[in-house]
């Protein structure tokens, strides 16, 4: 149980890349970007991969009608996950450390896994929704109104995950460094569920 | 009738057979690739060099690809250029301003890349103006001239604008010798009275800022080439010589009296010393400096009322003259600095002097008489060899840093390649036709990329498509990689070029500048967020704080604006993406239009003679809205009363 607590305690803590790294990344190339524009994700806002590239996706966008990039202060969304992803670290370290001491069961660890689970799919869902919305919700001033072979109105909501070509741009969409810290935080957590389980189960 | 014909067809095929032989050689085997593969760049490829070829009568430089011959960019330096408005736009009036006044026109002669030890290190290209005497420099990161000093008591700034190998100097030699100050005399008197100004300006190791740190004021000859010495020879200067006859008249006849001319040696160095031990005289001067900043997009003039003057002869051992037959032009230093090359462009040998006899007789002081009181050298004392050629009227010499010279002919059109120490000519192979001056890359410094040589001809006829009485002039690309040169390319370049100076494209490419931060933007009227556009009067100027995106201007819409108004556009543009600028331009204006880079600010001054609605637009085709990117400004009756107002989206 020891060593499951230990990796209780260590798991929650890679979460704090997400401070750092970026969550996911959106790069969009094409023929007249051979250095391809990119956005980052990060939980507290948006950022350019290189320095002006919010800006220039911006620029881009408004011939189609797309909002411009949000601003922080824009969504309740870029408050909101710091402060929740710090209490999942704070609540996993001490978790951890109750199971040091004997406190609390292995169960809390498999908790602690579970709950942080469902709030990555909320927070993916949420994210979707908002790619929906930004992709959809085109200004009806647009200056260029384009529709798909079928008539319908074309929309530009990149994917969530892999690789879409949109007009001339070729859109990528991955899990970035924060995300991947994210994962093997939770695999750390899992794993110390098990372990602690296991120690139980020989007891 | 029937023996001539005869002739004429065994001659016809004789000639067929060696030029067959001939083509045969330069082709050897399936090993070799064909010219268009050697030169072809295919899409998306770049070129290997960079190539800077000056503009001569257009006073601009223009940069090109090495090996595809593609021209990338004009830089305007010495003229206006409306393509970009530059000394149109009042950020880059001053930049043209001499003791003459607003002078918008140069010729543009001989560009040289700033070094460091003596090899290309890439920060600045230098250039001279010829007519009304100035230096630019231009820097390699814009591509956008920075500075243009003015050479005072010089005329025909020719030999010039050469650099030292760590870009300590770069000199302004006068071709034509003119009284020093200048004053009103007998032009009959020339001879004993003008002087030959040679113009020492140091260059700020950090910034590139230019200074004029002496004059040498040398006899009346005329200075026409230059080359400064390198690694052992470094700390001298040469400058080849003409009308040492100092004739004043019919120069074509009496200039060519002489059967030798000089090189002048200068030891700079020694008359640096001479300077900053409180040396030379000051003397009253009237020349402009002109500084463009990068931050504020702005250039200022300021006129400077004094220059420093040498006497030669007040320098014992600094300057000395080596017999050169026979008006000489080109006077080059090979890369390890022994071969001081003349060019006697009315001979058709060339004369080698080697540095080490030369310091060699001067310790021996075998002098052959004086000029001026300035020591004349012997011939036979310092003359290392002569490449006895066949050509005629050489002209300029480059070096491929493999042991072998490069000279340009002009009167037989061809380029002879020979060797360095045994002065025997290896190749030789003609151009098309009358070629100046040639170019290997790195060629004026101790490293030379002896892969290419460009030779700059002067007539194309023939060459190209017919475009009326006047052609582009022509360079031709030589592959000097082997033993043997090889034509590979042609292609037509722009103005006159006298000059080239070019480096590897990794030198360049990477630190080229994409953008101008707006964040770093300190022009006076800049506006760096969109909602700071505002129009403001001040008498009858009106000063529009203006903004431009993709696709429109902010404010769009300008009213108030009265006859008589001296309305100056101050327009700053909002992208921060490589190689997207904007342009300006209003109906009826006086001036140019403005090309505005990223970043940047840029001010059009519009006087408006007639009431009306007068459209302005943006002249670069940016965007897919490019055609709607435009707005009007009323212009009402200079008695009215209409208040000032401007919107956008209203
Ligand atoms: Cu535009």
């Amino acid at each position: 149980m020891k060593k499951a607590s230990i990796l209780m305690i260590l798991g929650p803590l890679f979460l704090l890349g997400l401070y750092i790294f970026p969550l996911w990344n959106i790069m969009l190339g094409a023929p007249q970007y051979p250095d391809p524009l990119g956005l980052n994700i990060h939980i507290s806002g948006l950022r350019g991969v290189n320095e002006f590239d919010i800006q220039n996706i911006d620029g881009l966008n408004h011939y189609i009608g797309m909002h411009t990039l949000p601003k922080p202060e824009d969504m309740w969304e870029f408050g909101t996950f710091p402060m929740i992803i710090g209490f999942m670290v704070a609540f996993g370290v001490l978790i951890g450390i109750l199971g040091y001491l004997q406190k609390v069961s292995y169960q809390w660890f498999f908790g602690w896994f579970i709950l942080m689970s469902i709030l990555g799919i909320l927070g993916m869902y949420d994210f979707n929704e908002w790619l929906v919305d930004y992709g959809t919700n085109l200004d009806p001033n647009a200056i260029m109104k384009l529709t798909n072979p079928d008539g319908t109105p074309m929309t530009y909501k990149p994917p969530l995950l892999g690789h879409v070509k949109m007009l001339n741009f070729d859109v990528t969409s991955l899990p970035s460094t924060g995300a991947w810290l994210m994962f093997v935080g939770m695999m750390l957590t899992l794993t110390a569920g098990y372990l602690g389980w296991k120690s139980t189960k020989t007891q | 009738m029937k023996i001539y014909r005869y002739l004429t067809i065994t001659l016809g095929s004789a000639l067929m057979l060696i030029s067959c032989g001939q083509q045969n050689q330069s082709s050897n085997g399936a090993l070799s690739s064909s010219a268009a593969e050697k030169v072809y760049v295919a899409p998306g490829e770049q070129d290997e060099y960079y190539a800077f070829l000056s503009g001569g009568y257009s006073g601009n430089l223009t940069v090109y690809g090495l090996p595809s011959g593609r021209m990338f960019k004009e830089i305007p330096v010495f003229s206006q250029f409306p393509t970009s408005g530059y000394g149109y736009s009042e950020e880059t009036k001053p930049m043209l301003n001499t003791s003459h006044g607003f002078v918008p026109w140069d010729d543009a002669h001989h560009p040289d890349i700033s070094q460091t030890n003596g090899e290309l290190d890439g920060r600045w290209i230098f250039i001279n103006g010829n007519n009304t005497p100035r230096i630019a420099r231009i820097s390699l990161s814009t591509f956008e001239t920075e500075e243009i000093i003015e050479v005072p008591n010089s005329a025909g700034n020719h030999s010039s604008s050469f650099i030292t190998e760590n870009t300590e100097y770069v000199v302004a030699g006068t071709r034509f010798a003119v009284p020093v100050p200048q004053r009103d005399m007998p032009i009959n008197e020339y001879k004993g009275n003008f002087k030959g100004a040679l113009t020492f300006i140091s260059v700020a190791p950090e910034t590139g800022e230019m200074d004029i740190k002496f004059q040498l004021l040398m006899p009346g000859f005329n200075y026409d080439l230059s080359h400064p010495g390198r690694g052992k020879s470094h700390g001298w200067f040469f400058f080849t010589t003409y009308n040492t006859e100092e004739a004043n008249s019919l120069l074509e006849v009496n200039a060519s009296q002489n059967d030798k001319d000089f090189i002048a040696a200068i030891n700079w160095k020694k008359i640096e010393e001479y300077v900053n031990n409180g040396g030379g005289t000051k003397i009253p001067a009237n020349y402009a400096h002109n500084v463009y900043e990068e931050e504020t997009h702005t250039g200022t003039t300021t006129m400077k009322k004094e220059v420093l003057t040498v006497d030669p002869t007040k320098v014992p051992g600094a300057v000395y003259f080596l017999p050169t037959p026979k008006s000489p032009h080109g006077c080059d230093v090979d890369p390890t600095g022994e071969y001081i090359i003349g060019n006697g462009k009315l001979s058709a040998d060339l004369t080698v002097h080697s540095f080490d006899k030369m310091l060699a007789a001067i310790e021996g002081e075998k002098f052959d008489g004086e000029a001026y009181g300035i020591p004349i050298l012997k011939f036979e004392d310092i003359m290392a060899g002569q490449v006895k050629s066949g050509g005629l009227g050489p002209l300029h010499t480059e070096f491929d840093g493999k042991g072998n010279a490069y000279t340009t002919f002009f009167i037989s059109s061809e380029v002879v390649k020979w060797k360095l120490g045994t002065w025997e000519v290896i190749d030789r192979k003609p151009t098309y036709y009358s070629v100046g001056h040639l170019m290997i890359p790195g060629g004026n410094s101790r490293k030379p990329f002896g892969k290419y040589v460009v030779a700059m001809n002067k007539i194309t006829k023939d060459r190209y498509l017919p475009t009326g009485p006047e052609m582009e002039h022509s360079a031709q690309l030589y592959d000097i990689s082997g033993d043997k040169m090889e034509l590979i390319y042609d292609f037509p370049t722009h103005g006159e070029p006298h000059y080239a100076a070019g480096c590897p494209a990794e030198l360049l490419a990477p630190k080229s500048k994409k953008i101008y931060r707006l964040d770093e933007n300190k022009h006076p009227y800049a506006v760096t967020t969109a909602d700071g556009s505002k129009v403001v009067r001040d008498g009858n100027e009106v000063h529009v704080y203006m903004s431009m995106i993709r696709s429109h201007f902010t404010p769009d819409n300008i009213e108030g604006i009265k006859v008589g108004d001296k309305v100056y556009f101050h327009i700053t543009n909002h992208e921060q993406d490589f190689d997207v600028p904007h342009g300006f331009t209003i109906l009826g204006q006086n001036t140019s239009e403005l090309l505005i880079m990223p970043g940047q600010t840029k001010t059009s001054v519009w006087e408006p003679k007639q009431v009306g609605v007068w459209p302005f637009y943006c002249t670069d085709f940016c965007s897919a809205l490019h055609q709607e990117m435009q707005g009007y400004v009323r212009v009402s009756p200079a008695n009215s009363n209409i208040e000032l107002k401007w919107s956008l989206g209203e």
